[in-house]
């Protein structure tokens, strides 16, 4: 079980208490009636899938309940490092 | 082989003798035995019977090695346990034990004919014979092999035993209590850490206890340990996973060496997490590949060696002895001390070092340098080897009664491997080691590869003038995997050691290859003429042993499996017979039933009272979230279809929840209390996921919103009070608020006092009738709904269950998320176009309502069914068809999501997913049900009052 450090309670706690939200930095367009079929479909649907450092999203469920973003080598299962929603892309 | 208890030595407790069974037999063995040791000593050499060729085997090691001699022990219903190594089975008085894979006895095994056989049975037997027509292998194929292959009987009881769980951590946690275990937590015991010594034997010591020389050091080493406040030692605990972040997973056994059947929990599973693990696992000896090298009798060295000096046993009254690796001399030269016979050492190597030899002469024993085993007589038993030199001459017979292996070392990296720690081979030690760590990790003693056992050369099959053809020199015991079988697969293409594995079956055993991978993996070596590290290791995945389902799941069965939650009115429900079902995790009233009513009559009857007069219904387990702030109404203006700013304080809307790819995913009515407080209500199983989703867009797209979410479900009870006389039950009780139409229409809130409680009352109907749903503290929820039915009494008022809740809806066309809908179903399916803000420019979901395939026609729409028969209730799910008479497989259109009785109507009625279901009205469409294919009429899903006379009262 791996342990994730939640970057607004500043502690690394078991996987246990956060559950996974998915790619990280897709923003929702500010008009999606502006996008074209294939724009809105590439936002709704066409994710990365790295081999190796991925941007993705994590709340801390079962603790303060906040969504922060995460790097994580999907190759080792590693977290490289976690920070608030809000912050650039590191 | 003729075992025998040695007249003296061992760690057994001589004065403390016992009897046990093992297949209805009597024996007898002493205090500290495994049941191998005891049965060895007995002069038993049968032990079970191979999972293929079901061929007589022996004991092959003395621990969690051991790949033949895997038995069962019963204690009673639910109380047995199968395909457990007898070499790691404490005895305890009265044990009863039986071998498995054999019928009708362990020495007369039918199945044997699958030995004779063998021919027909070489790698990849099962997916080359088996494969085709897919009928012969579920009713043939499948349950023959089952019953003629394999391993122990599944128990069939339930296990009435109790498994404890926990939580640990520490800084250190050492894995194996050898000499290297032992010494690297003495060193960690002197800082002030917290230390955990974990080892899966009955004693610790591992290797030293079966060397007496380390006795005395061994007992000081424990005593120190003992007395150090930051060590804690577990024996008998398995560390069987090792997990991400150092994070460890063992299991404690408590009573399974204990007589009778004990108190307190059998197992326990112990969950650490550990700064610095250190692994001193230890090492496995090899087996030698050779022609009769399964025959009962022929085992390795060190296993001999452990049971001669540890348990007091000798394996034989003359023992050969086959090496490839100095340890197995020193072995041989260790139990003639403890009075072994030793018939003959046989070593393949021309030159060995000169002390072994000249130790061996001292000894007297007869050695053969240069030399190898190429047969060994005796069936259930070694009467004789045959040895030849290594270029076939000069072939002569050696009488002995067992046989030795001495193959070298193999590390056990299991843990390791499991952490992702990275190996390196070794080609003096023919062994991969561990290299680079992936945790905070390190290996101590054999298990890192450095050892004293003296060297030795690596041999893939020992040299033979037979016909490799023919030859049955086994690597894998308990999978019957010979090195035939592996050259086979070499010859038919396989090339990666994974697909070998997978193939022949190599190391896919309960014992994980833990005395086979090396051996195969040379030999595919040499058959593809390319190093080993060419080809690679297999993977090892947790557990490093079998371990039971008990200790996995612990506490968390029957009752516990998860919690049940109940609302306040709950106990209320239970004391007037209701029949509860699970929605969510909630425990919900179905019905109530009366003397001798079935579920239909019960449901007829509240369906009948609610219509005329009034019903009263426990609605507190809808989900509900309190969203307040300035930003409260734009914010629920961006999340629901519908609009929400202009919604005046005081009034309710029906919200509908899209996802962004614009499928439904909850509904629910929502109150707007002051211009920044709302009231939100979301169905019962998706409460926590609404509040996710909403969490989600306020934290993350739009955090420049003041709104805050406030889960409150179980803050509320929630009674709703339904039918033509709701209003009078309630007039007398409500103190605060005008109920008359006028000044509290449907759809509005009003807050006030009900019986003195503060209450939230929500003027709405699921029913079709007038209705309100009263919202009070949780904890007044039984108080106030016994005070309803005693003013009620006059109209006879009637609780009514889920079942009642849901036919009443579907008479309306209400629909239920998750139930009408699956995930796949837009506003538009759904026939609810009226509650999507047409106007509004976003909202969650909105621009997946205009993609290609989602105005595409032909989608499912929800539709209403009415079956020609009107007796004839539908079954939710079933499959529709336009041609009852096409040939299967027919052309699906649709199916049935929700079917009822309805007793207003006086029959059926269903609602259905149909392709092109709104442009149908009036259609016949088919229902193949088992026995008969049913017509019904694609109608409107507003069975009942469609303008809504009932509600606007
Ligand atoms: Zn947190």
């Amino acid at each position: 079980m791996i342990l994730i450090h939640c970057p607004y309670c500043d502690e690394k706690r078991a996987e246990l208490e956060f559950a996974y939200a998915g790619e990280a930095h897709i923003a929702r367009p500010l008009d999606p009636s502006a996008l074209s079929d294939e724009e809105w479909e590439t936002y709704l649907f066409i994710r990365n899938n790295p081999r190796g450092r991925h941007h993705e999203r994590w709340r801390h469920a079962h603790g303060c309940g906040r969504f922060f973003n995460a790097v994580r080598d999907t190759v080792t299962d590693k977290f490289e490092t976690t920070y608030k929603a809000g912050e650039p892309r590191k | 082989m003729t075992g025998y208890r040695l007249p003296t030595g061992g760690r057994i407790n001589r004065a403390a003798p016992l009897t046990f069974s093992f297949d209805g037999t009597s024996f007898a063995g002493f205090e500290g035995d495994t049941l191998a040791s005891a049965l060895l000593a007995s002069g038993v050499k049968l032990f079970g019977r191979s999972f293929k060729y079901h061929r007589p085997r022996g004991l092959v090691g003395s621990g969690s090695e051991e790949p033949n001699a895997l038995i069962s022990v019963t204690r009673g219903p639910g109380r047995f346990t199968p395909n457990l190594r007898a070499t790691n089975v404490d005895l305890y008085q009265g044990m009863e034990a039986t071998s498995q894979n054999r019928w009708p006895s362990l020495k007369f095994d039918f199945g044997a004919i699958n030995d004779r056989l063998g021919m027909f049975f070489p790698a990849g037997f099962y997916n080359k014979t088996f494969m085709w027509p897919r009928s012969f292998w579920e009713k043939l194929y499948e349950p023959a092999i089952r019953r003629m292959a394999g391993l122990g009987q599944a128990p069939t009881d339930v296990d009435p035993d109790h498994y404890a769980a926990t939580y640990a951590h520490c800084d250190v946690l050492i894995i194996g209590a050898g000499p290297a275990g032992i010494d690297a937590a003495l060193e960690a015991a002197a800082t002030n850490k917290r230390i955990i010594l974990i080892d899966e034997q009955d004693e610790l010591g591992g290797g030293a206890l079966s060397d007496p020389t380390l006795w005395p050091w061994l007992e000081r080493s424990l005593k120190a340990l003992a007395a150090s406040p930051n060590v804690q030692v577990l024996a008998r605990t398995t560390a069987f996973g090792y997990f991400h972040d150092n994070f460890i997973g063992a299991v404690e056994r408590f009573t399974d060496h204990l007589p009778g059947i004990p108190h307190g929990p059998r197992e326990k599973l112990w969950r650490i997490r550990a700064a610095e693990v250190i692994l001193a696992q230890g090492a496995i000896e090899r087996p030698l590949v050779f022609e009769g090298n399964d025959t009962p009798g022929v085992m390795l060295a060190s296993a001999a060696k452990v049971f001669a000096l540890r348990y007091g046993v000798a394996v034989g009254q003359s023992v050969a002895l086959m090496a490839s690796h100095d340890s197995g001399w020193n072995d041989a030269f260790a139990m003639a001390g403890a009075g072994v016979g030793i018939a003959a050492i046989i070593d393949v190597r021309d030159v060995v070092n000169e002390a072994l030899l000249t130790k061996a002469n001292g000894l007297g024993i007869n050695v053969r340098l240069g030399h190898s085993v190429i047969g060994v007589r005796g069936r259930l038993g070694v009467k004789a080897i045959s040895v030849a030199r290594n270029d076939g001459t000069a072939v002569s017979d050696i009488t002995c009664d067992a046989l030795l292996m001495a193959g070298g070392w193999t590390p056990t990296v299991h843990l390791w491997s499991h952490s992702k720690g990275s190996l390196a081979w070794r080609d003096d030690l023919g062994a991969f080691v561990p290299d680079v760590p992936n945790e905070n990790v390190r290996c101590v003693g054999a298990c890192a590869g450095t050892w004293n056992f003296g060297a030795g050369v690596v041999v893939d099959v020992l040299p033979t003038p037979k016909d490799p053809a023919r030859l049955k020199a086994f690597v894998d015991f308990q999978n019957d995997v010979t090195a035939k079988d592996i050259k086979l697969a070499v010859r038919e293409g396989f090339r990666s050691i994974e697909h070998i594995k997978r193939y022949t079956t190599n190391g896919m055993a309960t014992d994980q290859g833990k005395t086979s991978n090396l051996n195969g993996l040379q030999i595919a070596s040499t058959a593809l003429n390319k190093p080993v590290t060419d080809i690679g290791l297999t993977t090892f995945r947790p557990p490093y042993t079998p371990q039971t389902f008990g200790a996995l799941a612990g506490h968390a069965k029957g009752a516990l499996f998860q919690p049940t939650r109940k609302t306040n009115i709950d106990s209320w429900a239970e004391e007037q017979g209701a029949v509860f079902e699970l929605v969510a995790q909630w425990r919900r009233a179905r019905y109530f039933p009366k003397a001798g009513e079935d579920m239909l009559a019960a449901v007829n009857r509240e369906c009948r009272m609610v219509r005329s007069s009034v019903g009263i219904f426990d609605a507190s387990t809808l989900g509900k979230i309190e969203v307040v702030g300035p930003d409260a109404a734009e914010f629920l203006n961006r999340m629901y279809t519908n609009p929400w700013k202009a919604l005046e304080p005081g009034r309710c809307r029906y919200g509908l929840l899209l996802k962004e790819d614009g499928f439904i995913t909850d509904d629910g009515v929502s109150a707007r209390l002051a211009p920044d407080r709302f009231h939100l209500t979301t169905t019962t199983g998706g409460a926590a996921r609404v509040l996710n989703l909403m969490e989600d867009y306020l934290q993350t797209e739009w955090p420049d919103l003041n709104v805050w979410l406030t889960s409150t479900s179980e803050h509320y009870a929630v009674i709703a009070l339904q039918g033509p006389n709701a209003r009078k039950v309630l007039e007398p009780l409500v103190e605060g608020i005008d109920l008359s139409a006028e000044a509290f229409p449907h759809m509005a809130i009003r807050e006030g006092t009900i019986c003195g409680i503060p209450t939230r009352l929500f003027r709405v109907s699921f029913t079709g009738e007038l209705g309100y749903e009263i919202n009070v503290p949780s904890a007044y929820g039984r108080t106030l709904w016994e005070r309803i039915m005693a003013e009620g009494a006059r109209y006879d008022i009637t609780p009514y269950g889920t079942e009642t809740m849901h036919v009443l809806r579907a008479e309306k066309g209400f629909i239920i998320v998750g139930q009408d809908t699956d995930g796949t179903v837009t506003p538009f399916d759904a026939g609810l176009d009226w509650a999507v803000g047409k106007k509004k420019a976003d909202f969650v979901g909105k621009r997946s309502l205009a993609r290609p395939d989602i105005v595409a026609p032909g989608r499912k729409q929800l539709v209403g069914l009415l079956t020609d028969d009107p007796n004839m209730v539908l079954e939710e799910g079933a499959q529709i068809v336009a041609d009852p008479n096409q040939p299967v497989p027919m052309k699906m259109i649709g199916h049935v999501t929700s079917s009822y009785w309805s007793e207003t109507l006086g029959r059926s009625i269903a609602m259905a997913l149909v392709e092109g279901g709104h442009s149908k009205m009036g259609q016949d469409i088919f229902v193949p049900m088992p026995g008969k294919t049913h017509v019904a009429k694609v109608s409107s899903m507003m069975f009942y009052d469609a303008e809504g006379a009932r509600l606007n009262v």
